[in-house]
């Protein structure tokens, strides 16, 4: 490791600054210094970033590193290497394992294995029921104290609203954010692809907006009574951008996270029977994803993340309606975004999807990451905005291979990953 | 118009020729039947499976019959005896019938896309015998193919498709089949089973059966499947069959000459009432009939395509 690191004449932006501008980034012994106590020094080691993006470290609030239980899919340190090979810094992990992440104990044994086998931050949200089953509080108190930075029951959702709403004064005592997976079990049943005019033709059942849309409703309510905020995750529907808009127009403490596939494509692409277009909440209309965008592009949606979700070949290879949900994210989430949302559609700012990727996940699960500032810790992201790129699974640093982007070509992406002042990934 | 699929997983991707080719071959397979030898060789040497792993018998016997009257030699699996049952994937079940030199296996599956699953990564031939609600393509031929014997043409025909849509792979095959060769399709049936995104594929929905049966020129009537039906669809099957059940008294609405078909099994005094079922204008028998040539069309042309079958189709 370097003590000394100079990033020189960059386009430096920190959003947490409000800063945008050419200049120097000085990395000293893992933090950000003055770029002026480096110079005249010897043994600086001085890269230069003319024409580049330095950034933040991005925040990935969102991924299943699959450890404990399920390593064939993905381990902590495979995981933390896409992350890296993506431009990201940190990740926050989902408590869905095999235990599920729902006390202590497992919280700390991922910490341990992250702090041992990770080349990034990882950080590790805990259950909100135990073995995220949705009927009894698990031991949030004892899961804060090892660590936790939100609770979650992703992959589920809370169904009884009594619950969720407990849940939720209980978690205001510890300031622990709560993100919630949002889906009607009754609404969306054996649902496997968007309800609507594709999973007519196709004949596979139906997974409704509306599943998501009454999900989102009701924690705009809860959030409101309840005070304690709530963010919902990977939102897929158009209506569920026009209960969040209205919700925080209220000034109600709801936010909201999209995920790139769901701006990418459609559920016009399941024609195919092709798994690596079914996840959860599913693909849906062209409609959905021009609210979506227009959502990203207001202020209503304020975080990005991929929902990073690994599965094996085998398991992916398999009939539609019986495969597992999700596809890899880490590595090809900064291209799409920035592909579509800045260059595509303009829909966004490049340091505007600089936030949405820094500052924000990071004030929402209070970590002192996400930032540039002076004294920070040197997490940072060079990112070379118009580089031209295909995407390639067999390159991933995943153990999985589950991507409906292989060949896409995308403009932009990460070129070199700084976690604590140390290079961890470089293209 | 030459055929060059190996595989048939559904009538969606064929074009009008196509279909017009299956039916033109089914037309030459269904003479074999009257013949005193009802065999030809053109499958010998070929082994076909007969892959169910969900309950038919109709369909598997037809196909079964089918492939004899081809000389293919046949092997009939069951999910409930393969190793579906012990957690094998499908791809390595039909790996394993691949393996064993398969040139052609009909699957019947209960996941919508099993067939194009299969098709896309086995060199056999792969017919759908029907997957899940998508598609059972043979079904749609046959129906088409007994409407076309009866009337010389489908152009023009206004056919009603009644009941249990939503969960149909008869209806999505018919409804492809129906509109290449230029029918006119109305679907009825309760609110809750034909859900409105079946305008877009260019039909009429309708809840009120009396007034479609006075225009149909075809009443297709489909099986409600009590096995698999919810309760939040409709109450029960006497409010059903009041509302949607092709009774003696809406029987009298039909044209003269209005044809009706099933695909079966027919739950009599459910949708259909016995009597009308076996009434002379009911098709029910002609399409069992009409499968096995169908399926003998459907089988020898891929076979062909794949470069597995012999001979031409046998001219009458």
């Amino acid at each position: 490791m370097s003590n000394h690191f100079l990033l020189r004449n960059g386009r430096v932006i920190d959003p947490a600054n409000r800063r945008d501008e050419i200049a120097d980034i000085a990395i000293v012994d893992g933090r950000i210094a003055d770029p002026a106590t480096l110079e005249g020094k010897p043994g600086v080691e001085t890269l230069d970033c003319t024409g580049l993006v330095v950034a933040p470290g991005l925040i990935d609030l969102h991924v299943h590193f699959r450890e404990p239980g399920q390593s064939a899919k993905e381990t902590i340190a495979t995981g933390a290497s896409a992350a890296a090979a993506g431009g990201f810094t940190s990740v926050v992990c989902m408590p869905n394992t095999t235990p599920t992440i729902d006390n202590a104990s497992v919280v700390g044994w991922v910490e341990d294995k992250a702090r041992k086998e990770a080349c990034v931050n990882v950080y590790v949200t805990g259950a909100i029921t135990k073995g995220i089953a949705g009927e009894e509080l698990a031991p949030i108190g004892a899961m804060f104290k090892a660590g936790i930075v939100a609770l979650t029951d992703d992959g589920h959702c809370i169904q009884n609203h009594e619950l969720m709403r407990r849940a939720l004064e209980y978690a205001r005592m510890f300031e622990l954010p709560v993100m919630d997976h949002c889906q009607d079990y009754n609404l969306v049943g054996k649902g496997v692809m968007n309800e609507g005019y594709w999973s007519t033709v196709l004949g596979l059942p139906g997974w409704p907006s509306l599943g998501e849309e009454l999900i989102v409703q009701r924690n705009a309510q809860l959030a409101e009574s309840s005070g304690t905020p709530i963010h919902c995750q990977h939102l897929s529907a158009g209506g569920s951008v026009r209960i969040l808009r209205e919700a925080r127009g209220r000034g109600i403490a709801i936010t909201g996270e999209v995920c790139p596939h769901h701006i990418a494509l459609t559920d016009a692409a399941i024609e195919s029977f092709d798994t690596n277009f079914k996840m959860n909440p599913p693909l849906r209309t062209q409609r959905d994803v021009d609210q979506l965008i227009e959502g990203i592009a207001d202020g209503t949606i304020t975080i990005l993340a991929s929902d990073h979700a690994p599965h094996c070949d085998f398991e992916k290879e398999m009939e539609f309606d019986r495969a597992p949900f999700g596809i890899l994210g880490l590595e090809t989430e900064l291209g799409l975004f920035l592909d579509l949302l800045v260059h595509k559609k303009k829909a966004i700012s490049l340091p505007r999807l600089i936030e949405l990727y820094t500052i924000n996940p990071a004030r929402l699960i209070k970590i002192d990451r996400g930032t540039l500032s002076p004294g920070a810790v040197a997490d940072v992201t060079v990112i070379n905005p118009d580089l031209e790129w295909t995407v390639d699974k067999e390159a991933s640093f995943s153990r999985s291979r589950n991507t409906p982007f292989h060949g896409w070509e995308l403009r932009g992406r990460a070129v070199r990953t700084i976690v604590a002042g140390k290079t961890v990934w470089a293209l | 118009m030459l055929w060059t699929r190996k595989d048939l997983v559904s009538i969606q991707e064929l074009s009008t020729d196509e279909v017009s080719l299956l039916l033109d071959t089914a037309s030459a397979f269904k003479q074999v039947g009257t013949r005193d030898i009802k065999k030809v060789p053109a499958l010998r040497g070929k082994t076909l499976v007969n892959f169910f792993a969900e309950p038919s018998t109709r369909t598997r016997i037809s196909f079964e019959l089918a492939a004899f009257r081809l000389s293919a030699d046949v092997v009939n699996m069951a999910a409930d005896t393969s190793s579906l049952t012990k957690g094998e994937t499908l791809k390595d079940t039909a790996r394993n019938l691949e393996a064993l030199l398969a040139d052609i296996i009909v699957l019947r599956h209960s996941s919508a896309g099993a067939a194009k699953f299969l098709a896309d990564r086995l060199q056999a031939s792969v017919i759908n015998a029907g997957d899940g609600a998508h598609e059972h393509p043979t079904q749609a031929l046959l129906d088409t193919f007994t409407i076309w014997e009866r009337r010389g043409t489908l152009e023009g025909l206004h056919v009603a498709i009644i009941g249990d849509i939503l969960f149909s792979r008869v209806a999505r095959s018919n409804i492809h089949a129906l509109q290449k060769l230029g029918a006119r399709v109305t679907l009825v049936g309760p609110s809750t089973l034909v859900p409105r995104w079946f305008e877009e594929m260019g039909v009429t929905v309708s809840h009120k059966l009396d007034e479609v049966l006075e225009d149909a020129d075809v009443v297709n009537l489909l099986r409600i499947q009590q096995e698999r039906q919810r309760k939040e669809y409709f109450p029960s099957l006497g409010e059903y069959t009041s509302l949607f059940g092709l009774t003696k008294e809406r029987a009298k609405l039909l044209k003269p000459d209005a044809l009706i078909i099933h695909p079966g099994p027919i739950n009599r005094g459910v949708e259909i009432d016995s009597g009308v079922a076996d009434c002379a204008q009911s098709l029910v028998m002609d399409q069992v009939t009409n499968g096995l040539a169908v399926r003998m069309a459907a089988l020898f042309l891929c076979a062909r395509a794949r470069g597995a079958g012999a001979g031409d189709v046998p001219t009458v």
